[in-house]
């Protein structure tokens, strides 16, 4: 049989975050692809000591995943040490 | 380009199929159970799991198509990496949770737990399977069209080992050695593209990649006569007049002057300095006559500036047009909405014990992944500038460049090139395996059925579709699909499936109607009438994504050569209405 659902307070929480989060880096995504459609020429500039803003922002993106999926991950296990 | 047969590619290709196919063997009590066969137990480990994710995940399109692309195109290979991760996030946040603690083998588990609808089980079982296909079709394609070069072998037998070693490796022990598989190919994945980039940087970057006198650019013509015969500027091809290998930087900035090679070159500095280099690459124009077909690679001095910006392969970005750039917005929505919707990466949830391991082995797997495609970055331009490169085949660029360092690093590299075949197409019968037996027999056609019966089911089904894969192929109906296209077929599929879910009441007539022409598309024979190799790029390409544009993005204004892996999606052709209503 299946398990049950995802319940209670504790994952409704973790729920929110991972939503929130989520909404950032749809953010991030969005804005990327804004200039990437929109303003494509200023992903030439140079704003981060030489190198191009196409990389950088690229770069970012992928740090940034990371970085909000460490975020998520340790945020979740607060909330569960807090739920017990 | 004539490749010679590296015995050595060959020795380490065999040590891994043999190592993998007898751990396999080893495992296979393991996989005697249901829950053993499909879901591993449940017992895997985080860690394990999550590099697991990053060889399920990183496919031949990864690895030799992004690579390729980037080294032709410049950065707008590096558009489909950031896509493709950012699916994870879609993965991680909304998906990993809900699924692991609803379902059980497969993704129709989670939804038929929340809605508790035979049609629904149907769509998602035929959905499942039909990504599954799509997503072993271009796997197939690519095992064929690489095994000539890279292990100077038949193309019928890259599909017929790849086919064979892993419908044997999923009918061993499932989930449990398609695990471990997904492991080492992942792992070793990652570590020798890391290898590869610390060798890239400490090269750094030298004029006409470090040989004396200026870069050579005068166009090289190949002739593909009616009989078969291959001329290279109107003589015969052959080892001592063969295709000259192409890429490579002409002048080196101004703070380099004087000097041929830059030396070492830090992570960032790599791309400073790239970026004020004049950088050779080529293009490439067919014509055909009486005589032949005709190609002629023209060397193209261009600034690093450029190469280093979106607009080299999306040609259509600088055009301006609504459709074009609608295109080009509905495939990076495809790319992200398509991972967390692929059935081989959602069933791998169901290996790891808890939501908080499904969590941790995600994130390890974004961080694999994530590397893994910065690495494919430094791959793309190393290539791009190593002198190297094949005209006639994007697709070799990774292995080329290792080559341009040493014979052992090429055997290595076309070895792994392989071996990524084998890690995504055993999740990808494992999927399909599930779907027809746990999905379709049991849930969809009510036919109950031991736990003994339940694996000898999903056993056959992996047979059934491993023949069907080699099969499809050996028909040569692939060339037109793609990795990007399944991701679109994922993407609208499940969205589809939550559409239907919502109003919860889907039968049979439930299919999402996108899903038949997804087919037609998808197995409609290419322009070349089956070449057995996947579509060359340019010849009149669209690409579309969620939203179905009309319109081509029209990613070459000449055609390219090689058959690259990765492919924008298939043109849309139906009044499609956009998933997000």
């Amino acid at each position: 049989m299946h398990d049950d659902p995802p319940a209670g307070e504790p994952a409704r929480a973790r729920a929110r975050i991972g939503l929130g989060l989520f909404a950032l880096y749809v953010a991030l995504y969005a804005g990327f692809m804004a200039v990437v459609l929109v303003r494509p020429d200023w992903l030439a500039a140079r704003p981060f000591g030489g190198t191009n803003l196409a990389i950088a922002y690229g770069l970012g993106l992928i740090a940034a995943a990371l970085g909000l999926a460490v975020v998520y991950m340790v945020a979740c296990r607060l909330v569960e040490r807090r739920g017990r | 380009m004539l490749y010679e047969t590296s015995l050595v590619a060959i020795a380490i290709f065999a040590t891994f199929v043999l190592g993998v196919v007898g751990l396999s063997f080893w495992l296979g009590r393991k996989g005697q159970t249901a829950q053993g066969y499909y879901a591993a137990h449940g017992e895997i480990h985080w860690f394990v799991n999550g590099i697991a994710f990053a060889g399920d995940y990183l496919s031949a399109a990864s690895f030799l198509g992004i690579c390729g692309m980037i080294a032709v195109s410049g950065y707008d290979g590096f558009l489909y990496s950031i896509g493709f991760l950012a699916g994870w996030i879609v993965a991680l946040f909304v998906i990993a949770e809900p699924i692991k603690a609803l379902g059980r083998f497969t993704f129709a588990d989670a939804l038929d737990a929340r809605f508790r609808s035979r049609g629904i089980k149907l769509a998602v079982a035929v959905s499942t399977l039909v990504v599954s296909v799509f997503y072993l079709i271009p796997q197939m394609v690519g095992a064929g069209a690489l095994i000539q070069p890279l292990l100077g072998l038949p193309h019928a037998a890259g599909v017929l080992i790849v086919g064979a070693v892993v419908t044997l490796i999923v009918v061993t022990a499932g989930m449990v050695s398609t695990t471990w598989v997904q492991f080492i190919k992942g792992g070793l994945l990652v570590c020798f593209c890391g290898v590869l980039t610390v060798a890239i940087l400490n090269r750094g970057l030298a004029v006409n990649a470090g040989r004396p006198g200026d870069v050579n650019l005068t166009p090289q013509v190949r002739t593909v006569r009616p009989d078969g015969t291959v001329l290279v500027d109107g003589r015969p091809q052959a080892r001592d007049h063969d295709l000259r290998p192409v890429g490579t930087i002409k002048e080196l900035p101004a703070a380099y002057v004087g000097r041929r090679a830059t030396g070492p070159l830090r992570p960032l500095e790599y791309f400073r300095v790239l970026e004020d280099a004049t950088v050779v690459t080529w293009s490439a124009r067919k014509h055909e006559d009486e005589a032949g077909t005709h190609t002629t690679f023209t060397p193209t001095e261009r600034k690093g500036s450029d190469l280093l910006k979106p607009g080299g392969f999306f040609k259509g970005l600088a055009t301006g047009k609504l459709a074009d750039r609608l295109d080009f917005a509905s495939l990076m929505l495809a790319l992200f909405c398509g991972t967390a919707s692929l059935p081989h990466i959602l069933i791998r949830y169901y290996t790891v014990k808890d939501a908080a391991a499904a969590r941790r082995s995600t994130v390890v797997g974004i961080a694999a992944i994530g590397a893994f495609y910065v690495l494919t970055l430094y791959l793309g331009l190393g290539a791009m500038t190593s002198g190297a490169l094949d005209p006639t085949d994007s697709n070799m660029a990774a292995p080329l460049l290792a080559k341009s360092f040493s014979e052992t690093l090429f055997a290595i590299i076309s070895a792994i090139a392989f071996t990524t075949v084998l890690g995504t197409v055993s999740g990808l019968i494992m999927a399909g395996s599930g779907a027809v037996a746990h999905d379709l027999v049991e849930n969809v056609c009510g036919i109950p059925m031991t736990d003994h019966e339940k694996v000898r089911c999903g056993k056959i089904a992996a047979v059934g579709l491993g023949v069907v894969a080699m099969g499809v192929q050996h028909r040569r109906l692939g060339e037109p699909t793609r990795a990007g296209h399944a991701a679109l077929l994922a993407a609208d599929d499940q969205a589809g499936d939550h559409r239907r879910g919502d109003r919860g009441h889907a039968g049979v007539t439930g299919l999402d109607p996108a899903l038949g022409r997804h087919l037609r598309e998808g197995l409609r024979p290419g322009p070349g009438g089956g070449a057995g190799a996947l579509q060359p790029a340019g010849a009149g390409d669209d690409s579309t994504g969620i939203f179905g544009a009309r319109r081509g993005i029209t990613p070459h204004t000449t055609p390219r050569p090689g058959p690259p892996l990765i492919r924008p999606p298939c043109p849309a052709r139906s009044r499609r209405r956009p998933v997000a209503k």
